[in-house]
């Protein structure tokens, strides 16, 4: 297989995630697509470093791992201590900084 | 076709639908679900990569451990209920479907260009014959990589703490 199919197939998946950033409001769903688009660009260093015949490409994947990790951490503590403040998790709805 | 071809055909597809099936659900937990079967499609990709080591990484922490956050978070806060109505804005979802189909078009056209410049002329012979093992990586990864990897583990520290005040704080507040 070529390395072209993999990047347009990692191309795709990139853009299903931007496209549900756009049009998603629930922020936990938003998440995901943030998590669908750190997945794309694993695919492409994965591909990338097959191609390149070195293993370097992994190693940031691994690295991109851990930083997911943590995001998603953060991010769904965020989203359940909005949700206990405003009984909702609309983007929408949730415009303001002040608690 | 050969069986690679085969697979990556059945992976890929999986994993684009897994990935339109995650924005197009309305319940947040159907969007869950697909997420894991994008992760395990994914998982099957890489593997055919001859990255044996990132794919299981990916099935433990990624369809493990972080599907399993999200699940818990939306079954937490039952969202099921509140979430059915206007999960999809309606304004400006055509606009932001154009720009999508757009940076698509434009990604597939980068990712077709980019390799037939005349310098990586050899990659595509280099793509069927090398294979990177988890020795290869472990020896990157505490040799060449040392610093980014222990500056991971401050990462992972900082989001501990994080997530700890964060909930600390909410405690605080109702007690």
């Amino acid at each position: 297989m070529a390395l072209e199919y993999y990047l347009v197939l990692s191309a795709l998946l990139f853009t299903t995630g931007v496209i549900g950033v756009l049009i998603r409001r629930n922020a936990i769903i938003i998440f995901m697509c943030i998590e669908l688009m750190l997945n794309a660009a694993n695919l492409a260093f994965v591909a990338i470093s097959r191609s390149l015949g070195e293993a370097s490409g992994q190693v940031f994947v691994i690295f991109v791992m851990a930083v997911a990790a943590a995001e998603v951490a953060i991010g769904l503590a965020i989203i359940v201590s909005v949700f206990k403040h405003r009984q909702t998790i609309n983007v929408d709805e949730v415009n303001s900084l002040k608690g | 076709m050969n069986p690679e071809q085969i697979l990556f055909i059945l992976f890929g597809a999986v994993s684009l639908i897994g990935a339109i099936a995650v924005i197009s659900f309305r319940h947040p937990i159907y969007s869950a679900l697909s997420l894991i079967v994008t992760f395990f499609a994914q998982a099957g990709l890489f593997i055919l990569l001859g990255a044996h080591f990132v794919a299981a990484v990916q099935v433990i922490v990624y369809a493990g451990a972080i599907m399993v956050l999200f699940l818990f978070v939306i079954m937490l806060l039952n969202l099921g209920t509140l979430s059915a109505k206007g999960a999809i804005s309606g304004k400006l979802k055509g606009f932001a479907v154009i720009l999508g189909i757009l940076l698509a078009i434009e990604g597939v056209y980068i990712a077709v260009k980019a390799p037939n410049d005349p310098a990586d002329a050899s990659a595509e012979t280099a793509i069927e014959s090398v294979s990177t093992t988890t020795y290869n990586i472990g020896e990157l990864l505490f040799n060449e990589y040392l610093l980014p990897f222990e500056v991971t583990s401050l990462i992972l520290l900082a989001a501990l703490i994080g997530v700890i005040v964060l909930v600390k704080r909410e405690s605080q507040e109702e007690s």
